[in-house]
């Protein structure tokens, strides 16, 4: 899992000298969003246990979770709330950066 | 905005001589070693250096279940050797002094002048003794406030230990703005449960600067559950705010009464942490004033404050928030120093709290920056629902727990 995080940062670290700024740019969005999301699922959506691991699902199932958790068809104690809080843009980042991860 | 400005122009310099940019974090807690470890993870072509007086971390969330008597002292602390072995951070164990926002160095006690491009600042916070008479770092050893984790816990608990069966307890919760909004009465739920457990003829004494407090439904309705022989609740409206303490004799003053303890737990009020003074990044209220896209002072260039002491307008001062805002602001650090402007991006804040070991209660939020400042996104985030089960209050109590192991494990580990 940390290996992902590590590449990905060296990716993005190389990307940077070479690319355009606006190109980096857009490349540092995702990881940031999904880091937000490392503070209950774990470092790099790996988690200690109790909480759900996020690196191990493709994207789509994590969209649909996320999605599903938003319109509330999927019960939760938190989820709910914090999934209201993202717009369709967002979710579909953070469904390809942790489907990446979990294909890896 | 402010941030990107100056941006381009203090790259350019630096690759150009060859040399890694540097940054300098000051402080090792859910802000600071957040920011340092992920300033390395999202380039980790950056010299970073971390400096934070103490070889260990004892946090403040979880801080509660060990006075409670359900956490060991262990089980909160942490150490920093990951975060130099592993993620590359150059940790240091000293004090920074004095910022020379010009020259753009930092001096610590040790007498080190470290030089930085950027720099992170995440103190904490400190006390305002000045408004109880009474009451200091002196009386403290007498009166612990144990609102910054560590042997100001221990003594805290050891007063616990030692008290009577029958014996009173008072606790003294702060006037806003504060570290950790439900903290003192997460508090008052853990040392209720243990005076349940262990003392139960003993009272818990609520002497509140306040009239309302964080998730205060949910912990009202909790109370009334488990603890409504023990927990008494004085807002600030009945006389509860405390004015002086007698720290010898462990006595609570208000206007109108005095309140003799066995246990005394008095947390004053609060303002930004030291080195936040020294560095001149303080505005009037004794916080930070920040810019929400970076988290860049707004007083001082090139200085970004975090966590507890900057200005967050409706975010929370919490350990959670201090680690979201990092993880924001190291991004855009990396950002600025090669060049770019960094995105608005969004945050989140979770925070649990326990009333039983096994009835936990949660509030959430997700944070955009608007012209109003720093809010959270209508229609989302929110406290638990009031009325539930316990096998919901047992579930969140469980989610408490996986979020303390992820979050330690995404700073510290």
């Amino acid at each position: 899992m940390k290996k992902v995080g590590v590449c990905l940062a060296a990716a993005l670290g190389f990307s940077l000298m070479a690319a355009s700024a606006n190109a980096s740019e857009l490349l540092a969005k995702p990881e940031l969003l999904a880091s937000n999301c490392f503070n209950c699922h774990g470092y790099n959506g790996a988690s200690a246990g109790v909480i759900d691991e996020l690196d191990s699902l493709p994207a789509r199932r994590i969209a649909k979770k996320l999605n599903d958790f938003k319109s509330g068809s999927k019960p939760s104690t938190i989820m709910g709330r914090i999934a209201k809080g993202y717009n369709d843009a967002e979710i579909a980042a953070l469904a390809k950066y942790f489907g990446s991860m979990g294909s890896k | 905005m402010a941030g990107a400005a100056g941006a381009s122009a203090a790259a350019l310099p630096l690759i150009g001589c060859g040399e890694k940019p540097k940054v300098v974090v000051i402080g090792g807690g859910f802000g600071g070693a957040t920011a340092a470890k992920y300033v390395k993870w999202f380039d980790p072509g950056i010299d970073v250096t971390m400096i934070e007086p103490n070889k260990q971390f004892t946090t403040c969330p979880f801080s509660n279940l060990y006075l409670g008597g359900i956490r060991s002292f262990d089980s909160i602390t942490h150490g920093f050797e990951a975060m130099a072995n592993k993620h590359g951070v150059n940790v240091v164990h000293d004090m920074v002094t004095a910022v020379d926002a010009a020259g753009k160095t930092v001096t610590t006690k040790g007498g080190a002048k470290i030089k930085y491009d950027r720099l992170i600042v995440s103190p904490g916070i400190d006390f305002r003794y000045e408004l109880t008479p009474g009451y200091d770092a002196e009386a403290a050893e007498m009166v612990p406030h144990a609102w910054k984790a560590g042997p100001q816990t221990k003594l805290l608990r050891a007063q616990l230990e030692d008290m009577r069966d029958g014996g009173l307890f008072v606790l003294a919760p702060p006037p806003n703005p504060f570290r950790c909004p439900p903290g003192p009465y997460e508090r008052a739920s853990m040392i209720a449960h243990y005076l349940k457990t262990n003392k139960p003829k003993s009272k818990l004494l609520i002497l509140d600067a306040k009239d309302k407090f964080s998730k205060f439904g949910l912990f009202r309705e909790g109370w009334k559950k488990h603890y409504s022989d023990i927990i008494e609740w004085v807002p600030a409206s009945k006389d509860g705010k405390v004015r002086e303490v007698d720290a010898k004799n462990k006595v609570a003053i208000t206007e109108f009464e005095k309140h003799k303890a066995d246990v005394l737990n008095f947390i004053p009020a609060q303002k930004a942490g030291k080195i936040a003074f020294a560095a001149g990044l303080t505005n009037q209220t004794g916080w930070c004033p920040v810019n929400f896209q970076t988290w860049e002072s707004t007083i001082h260039k090139d200085i970004h404050v975090i966590g507890d002491a900057a200005i967050a307008t409706k975010m929370p001062k919490s350990g959670n928030a201090a680690n979201t805002q990092a993880k924001v602001c190291a991004a855009a650090v990396v950002d600025m120093i090669r060049g770019r402007d960094p995105g608005t991006p969004t945050t989140s804040n979770t925070c649990y709290s326990l009333i039983t070991p096994n009835y936990g209660i949660s509030v959430t939020a997700v944070y955009r920056q608007t012209d109003k400042g720093y809010m959270g996104v209508a229609g989302a985030g929110g406290l638990s629902p009031m009325g539930e089960g316990p096998k919901f209050r047992a579930l969140e109590a469980k989610y408490a727990r996986g979020w303390y192991a992820n979050i330690a494990a995404d700073i510290w580990g």
